[in-house]
């Protein structure tokens, strides 16, 4: 089985978001990188298949030179292979036409991605590839077995979980559950140097225009302070009189 | 011309979320001088739909449509879309939404933007603003397609009554056997319990509740309030409560009118996931907390006791204004 984990390198979860130029680009200023948590689930997922079911896994990213960082740490833990796709990811729709092409040149029968990415929330790259290359698709993944090209994959739902048979191809959208937190690897010495002689493949990208185009950002309002109040009698009163939710 | 809205529905009713994604395309298609259609896959009272502004219902009842399967639903989507020749596809931000609309938008050619927040601030060029980098930022976004796909934020634009009239029509797409290649063997679902996803309120629990074991006296505040129950991701990470409960960051988001946050400290990363919900308290007895800085009230005190007076409270609330 050849996989492919599709990488989003994303601000860590504790950064500062602020915009610059105009509150048009995202200020990566003192910004640590990482490999987007539901991405990184979905590679620990994936190297359960190489080590136990013979997978291959490559990953791949499309983004400039500076993600590679974030690629070599995803092959210091584990991945055999690292494509870059060298272009400025765009929108969700230009990124996932990259990842198409990629997946068909390589001919991989499972594609990991995240369900999300912690930055730009799009949501919508994992599906499209698997529009776009007619593979199967399963999103909100959180368990997933294969057995020759039988696919057996629990998804989360709204207010449970679903349980859903298939075949490959296919591609999902994964987040935690996939593998638990406790399983998530942190690249050891060996790996760290293994990883620097792994093939890291740079293609050039193919024709594919953006859909959409984000023009600028904007912060939420700053908050008003705290209502700080000594007793349940007060903040009943205030939910059911003031705030008018109860 | 027409703007078209998937109304999402749940044995037979329409779900709040739907009514107010009809909301939404009415004020869209207000802007665009056009009409909506709304279109229900074994929805629930077509009338209803007019209440908030469609013009047209499609009614697709079939069988094979029993339960929810993303690419048969989105081929039915983007049918109808066709059919109805829409230049907007209203969707949610369910997570069946969510699972359908790249489908929907890779086969209409349409540019697709999820977690609006607004109506666009103009049709020509197309703008729309939604949230990005889990609430802590928001981004205007054109969508430049003929076509556009928008998945509406819960809980950000309302309900707007309207009270028209809709005419109703069958609906009958084509469906094929490659619409049904993911299959669904089952679907485990609490039917008593109430949604983060659909909740009006909801009670969420961190590491300050000590144990798995101190659990009840969250379930009986939910209850008492008619809320979801939710925690923070050191407890489900702890296994003290399911994967399914975490909200935050990495977690389910929460767009709630009410959140109620009870022993969680308030990392940025849990703060971004709730940031959406409109009225937030927190019960901390950590004065220095980071949550009080993001929250509407608070009390500094025990949890353990504040919280059985807080339900008692509510109790007795309950029963004067029943």
């Amino acid at each position: 089985m050849k996989i492919l984990v599709c990488i989003s390198h994303v601000p860590d979860t504790t950064s500062k978001i602020n915009f610059t130029e105009n509150d048009t680009k995202f200020d990566t200023n003192g910004v640590q990188f990482v490999i987007n948590p539901n991405d990184e689930f979905g590679l620990t997922r994936a190297m359960w298949f190489k080590e136990k079911q013979g997978a291959t896994v490559h990953v791949v990213n499309v983004g400039g030179p500076e993600t590679e960082p974030t690629l070599r740490k995803a092959l210091a833990i584990g991945a055999d292979e690292a494509i870059r796709v060298n272009t400025t990811a765009t929108d969700g729709f230009s990124v996932a036409k990259q990842l198409a092409n990629v997946v068909k040149e390589g001919g991989y029968d499972l594609v990991i991605a995240g369900r999300e990415s912690i930055d730009y929330n799009g949501g919508m790259v994992p599906g499209m590839v698997a529009k776009l290359t007619g593979a199967n698709f399963v999103n909100t993944c959180i368990n997933l077995e294969v057995n020759e090209d039988k696919v057996t994959a629990v998804r989360e739902i709204d207010g449970g979980k679903e349980t859903v048979s298939t075949s490959l191809p296919l591609v999902i959208g994964g987040q935690k559950g996939l593998v638990e937190e406790s399983d998530l690897r942190i690249p050891n010495m060996r790996g760290i140097m293994q990883a620097r002689s792994k093939p890291l493949n740079v293609k050039e990208p193919v024709d594919a225009s953006a859909e959409t185009q984000t023009t600028n950002f904007e912060k939420p309002a700053p908050k008003g302070a705290v209502k700080l109040v000594d007793s349940v009698d007060e903040l009943v009163n205030l939910l059911h009189n003031e705030a008018k939710v109860i | 011309m027409s703007v078209l809205v998937y109304t999402e529905s749940e044995e037979g009713n329409f779900k709040k979320i739907a009514l107010e994604a009809v909301s939404y395309a009415t004020g869209i298609a207000e802007m665009m001088e056009t009409t909506v259609t709304a279109l229900a896959v074994n929805g629930g009272d077509a009338s209803q739909l007019g209440t908030y502004g469609a013009d047209k219902v499609l009614e697709v009842s079939n069988d094979k449509l029993s339960k929810f399967n993303a690419e048969a639903y989105a081929d039915v989507i983007a049918q109808a879309a066709k059919a109805e020749d829409a230049k907007v596809v209203v969707l949610t931000s369910s997570a069946n939404a969510k699972f359908m609309a790249p489908l929907i938008a890779v086969n209409l050619e349409a540019g697709y933007v999820p977690n609006v927040t607004e109506l666009p601030a103009g049709t020509s060029p197309f703008k729309v603003k939604h949230s990005v980098f889990t609430n802590k930022a928001f981004a205007t976004t054109e969508i430049t397609t003929h076509v556009k796909v928008i998945g509406l934020a819960k809980n950000a634009f309302g309900l707007k009554e309207k009270s028209a009239a809709a005419t109703s029509e069958a609906f009958s797409p084509q469906l094929s056997e490659d619409d049904f290649s993911v299959k669904v063997v089952s679907v485990d679902k609490a039917t008593d319990k109430v949604t983060i996803a659909d909740a009006e309120i909801v009670v969420s629990g961190g590491r300050g509740l000590k144990g798995p074991e101190n659990w009840g006296m969250i379930e009986e505040l939910a209850e008492t309030l008619g809320a979801a129950t939710a925690c923070s991701k050191p407890v489900s990470d702890m296994g003290w409560r399911p994967h399914s409960e975490h909200v935050g960051q990495t977690g389910k988001p929460v767009a709630s009118n009410l959140y109620i946050a009870i022993g969680i400290s308030g990392a940025i990363q849990h703060l971004a996931g709730i940031n959406s919900s409109k009225v937030k308290v927190v019960i901390n007895n950590d004065p220095e907390a980071p949550f009080f800085k993001a929250a509407d009230y608070g009390i500094v005190g025990d949890a353990f006791e504040v919280v059985p007076q807080l339900t008692e409270k509510l109790k007795a609330f309950k029963a004067q204004n029943a």
